[in-house]
């Protein structure tokens, strides 16, 4: 039977290659990124652009720097298609690779089944723009990451923006907002803090749900219509943008009154609108374009020596490609400043973790790095895993993105104890004694 | 549907009672010795929790011949049931839970099962299609389901029976190991009863078998309930055990279809399809990953890497299906008689 010949060589092959993907031996110096990347299926758009950015970044530092401190940066990918297990599989895979410096999964689900396996093998999981949002408790969550913005500071980010439009937060009284989201755990998260937001600032909002995938949605904007709201967030996903553009502009509701939340705003969310989408506006952390130092080197050294990661050399500077290059940016100053405290060697994934926690990036070293204008800066510590991002709100003009607001900083302070208590309450269910920062800053500082 | 009679040698213990011995002596005693924490925690713990789903199916679809597209929704409830019944009721062990979890899906099977009295065939699998958007749209509304977690997904709760923590990767495949043998002996219970031969009786002639007196109704509701009942705890295992993480966008449609594959792959009507089913479906194409990945090396691109994955899986599907349309059960069989026979 030569069928199952060959299938039961194609099987030896398989545990052959299985058993051959033990550990490799470690080198002194070298630190290892495993990516939990997705180049196929519904999202590749934002995966390609996302760790094709990051990985752009992590060449140039070998390329120009001869790594972090002569410490070589490696990676390889496993592809999820966004899926929870196959991401969970890919952290199995590749977690017993050495010197590991942190995972960077861009999923909201990989990331929650991550949480339990990284906080025991003590590597940092980094959720840049997303995540859970109670992970910015760092006492509880020690090596969760959610840098520069959750869902919550996104949220408040949006309403003091929408401030800025009406002439100052309290000329927000008595306006309608109304909020667009995706039908899924994703667009329904931030309900509740809008609420909350609304009844301080005295303006009414009203929650529209779009069903997933959302190619439909003639009734909800008749809704809108009849409504009358000063503006529209949209807290959409994939499809459901373009959509929602080209249906606002048919319905007669000007796009350049719609706001864009995270997920909202990039190029793949606007270019099938065509017409629609001009004027409209959405939030972001890391502008546009290739006009920043660090984006030009990126060209200049990597994609000039034919080693870009994009296929599409016009995706250079678009928003998930400098997503990603702010990625490894973050990432790469981490392990620097891990390494001053270490030693210039591979560092282990509990001393990236405390480099994450000493992030200091403040506007000249932002400028140092390149990045003037592309970030504004960042600020984490033990107890603040988030780190205080600031967040500026982009308008897409047809062809490109123009940043048309300053930095705005999102209300942090009135969030902190809605996330201190949803954190206190994780932590009591899972039997966690939250860590006393003070104490351990002051050990540190002891040795 | 002419496999079941030649996969189910009950009167013949001898080899298949040793093979079964020697996979147990393996399962229990060699492979929780040697196998690393990848091989519990991303090949084996999946494998068996969605072989137990498939063996759950396989009640339904292929002894009682009744088809549903709404497996992944059954595995939903007794995954969430599973969470609230040890949230809400601290006091209750896991296999209690576990159990209870497993009635609470039977019940949403015998509602699933009730349109079965009238529709058959397709029209049946458009209605369990029903349920399974039922569930999701439920999940996604009915924030007490999840704990009124604001993104609706939850941490599945630790592993702990009798006071010994199974929270490593050998102890969750322990633990996964022991629900699945247990379940899949009451399923051999179940269909080498009287009840098991009149599932077939209805799945190979209805009228037949109300002629000769199956009690066609119930018997129907049955194969729902004891299907959806085993699903049931396939989710929890799967929620629990393998990715600790509860998301209601984990158990979509693909997974209902995922699960119907793997018992037309494994083979309809047997309790070895679904394993065989479950180790094509889950199994290879992580090995044929694997095996990419050392052909080409780590540089080479994921997404193409992945498409050729794809290809290469569906030609092993159809060559497979048109080699034995009765799936990997009866290939199994038929090249253990040629083995035999040469032995002869």
């Amino acid at each position: 039977m030569p069928l199952t010949t060959r299938l039961r060589a194609a099987l030896l092959a398989g545990t052959v290659a299985l058993a051959g993907a033990a550990p490799r031996a470690a080198w002194a110096d070298e630190q290892y990124f495993p990516l939990q990347s997705y180049r196929v299926g519904p999202y590749a758009a934002g995966g390609t652009g996302f760790f094709g950015g990051f990985i752009d970044y992590l060449n140039l530092i070998n390329v120009r720097d001869g790594g972090v401190n002569g410490v070589k940066l490696t990676w390889s990918e496993g592809e999820t298609q966004y899926e929870v297990e196959r991401g969970v599989e890919v952290y199995e895979r590749l977690k017993s690779r050495p010197g590991i410096a942190a995972w960077n999964p861009l999923s909201v689900g990989i990331a929650y089944a991550m949480i339990d396996r990284v906080t025991a093998d003590k590597v940092p999981l980094i959720t840049i723009n997303h995540g859970r949002t109670d992970s910015t408790d760092g006492r509880v969550f020690p090596y969760v990451f959610p840098l520069l913005l959750n869902p919550y500071s996104e949220t408040s980010g949006i309403i003091q923006y929408l401030g800025t439009r009406a002439g100052g937060l309290d000329k927000l009284k008595g306006k309608t907002v109304a909020v667009l989201y995706h039908g899924s755990p994703y667009g329904k998260e931030t309900i509740p803090i809008y609420a909350r937001l609304a009844e301080r600032y005295g303006f009414t909002v009203a929650q529209i749900e779009v069903p997933h995938p959302g190619n439909e949605q003639q009734s909800q904007w008749l809704t809108i219509r009849r409504l009358r709201p000063d503006f529209v967030v949209l807290r959409g996903w994939g499809v459901m943008n373009p959509v929602a553009l080209k249906t606002a502009q048919k319905t007669g509701f000007p796009a350049d009154r719609i706001v864009g939340n995270v997920w909202s705003n990039s190029e793949e969310d606007v270019i099938p609108a065509g017409d629609a989408a001009k004027g409209y506006v959405a939030i972001t952390t890391q502008a546009s374009g290739t006009a920043y130092p660090v984006i030009q080197e990126v060209v200049g050294r990597v994609y000039a020596a034919g080693n870009g990661n994009l296929a599409d050399r016009k995706r250079i500077g678009s928003v998930y490609h400098n997503l990603g290059v702010l990625n490894g940016i973050l990432n790469v100053e981490a392990l620097r400043i891990a390494q001053a405290r270490f030693g210039q060697r591979t560092l282990s994934g509990d001393e990236v973790r405390w480099g994450f926690e000493h992030l200091r990036l403040d506007e000249a070293r932002v400028a140092a790095l390149g990045a003037k204008g592309l970030f504004h800066s960042i600020n984490v510590t033990c107890a603040n895993h988030e780190g205080e991002g600031r967040v500026t709100f982009q308008q897409w003009d047809g062809a490109k993105w123009t940043v048309v607001s300053d930095w705005i900083a999102p209300d942090w302070a009135s969030l902190r104890p809605i996330i201190e208590a949803s954190a206190t309450a994780y932590a009591k269910e899972r039997g966690i004694t939250p860590r006393d920062c003070a104490a351990e800053e002051a050990a540190a500082a002891a040795r | 549907m002419d496999a079941l009679p030649r996969a189910a040698p009950r009167r013949r213990p001898s080899a298949g009672t040793l093979g079964l011995g020697a996979l147990l002596v393996l399962a229990y005693g060699i492979v929780p010795l040697t196998g690393t924490s990848y091989v519990f925690e991303a090949l084996l713990t999946p494998f068996l929790a969605l072989a137990l789903a498939g063996l759950g199916l396989n009640l339904l679809t292929g002894y009682a011949g009744l088809l549903s597209l709404g497996s992944a929704a059954f595995m939903a409830v007794g995954a969430y049931a599973a969470f609230n019944l040890s949230l809400r009721l601290p006091g209750l062990t896991l296999p209690v839970s576990l159990l209870l979890a497993g009635f609470v899906a039977a019940l949403a099977g015998l509602v699933a099962g009730l349109p079965a009295l009238r529709l058959r065939g397709f029209y049946l699998a458009v209605s369990t299609l029903a349920l399974q958007f039922f569930v999701a749209w439920a999940l996604n509304r009915i924030g007490w389901i999840s704990n009124d977690s604001p993104s609706g997904v939850v941490t599945a709760p630790r592993l702990v029976v009798a006071g010994l923590s199974f929270d490593d990767p050998r102890g969750r495949y322990l633990v996964t190991l022991t629900v699945v043998t247990l379940l899949t002996f009451v399923a051999w219970r179940l269909v080498t009863s009287p009840t098991g031969r009149n599932l077939v009786a209805i799945r190979d002639n209805e009228t037949a078998a109300r002629l000769v007196g199956v009690r066609v109704a119930r018997t129907k509701l049955l194969a729902f309930a004891a299907s959806s009942f085993v699903i049931g705890i396939a989710g929890a295992l799967w929620a629990f055990a393998y990715l600790r993480t509860v998301e209601p966008a984990g158990f979509n449609l693909d997974r209902s279809f995922q699960i119907l594959f793997i018992v037309i792959i494994g083979g309809l009507g047997t309790l070895r399809g679904a394993f065989l089913g479950a180790g094509f479906i889950v199994v290879l194409p992580l090995l044929l990953s694997r095996l990419g990945a050392a052909l080409l090396g780590d540089g080479f691109d994921s997404g193409t890497l992945e498409m050729v994955q794809r290809v290469v899986l569906g030609a092993l599907i159809v060559a497979v299906l048109i080699r034995e349309p009765a799936g990997l059960a009866a290939l199994l069989d038929r090249a253990g008689r040629r083995l035999g026979r040469r032995a002869a």
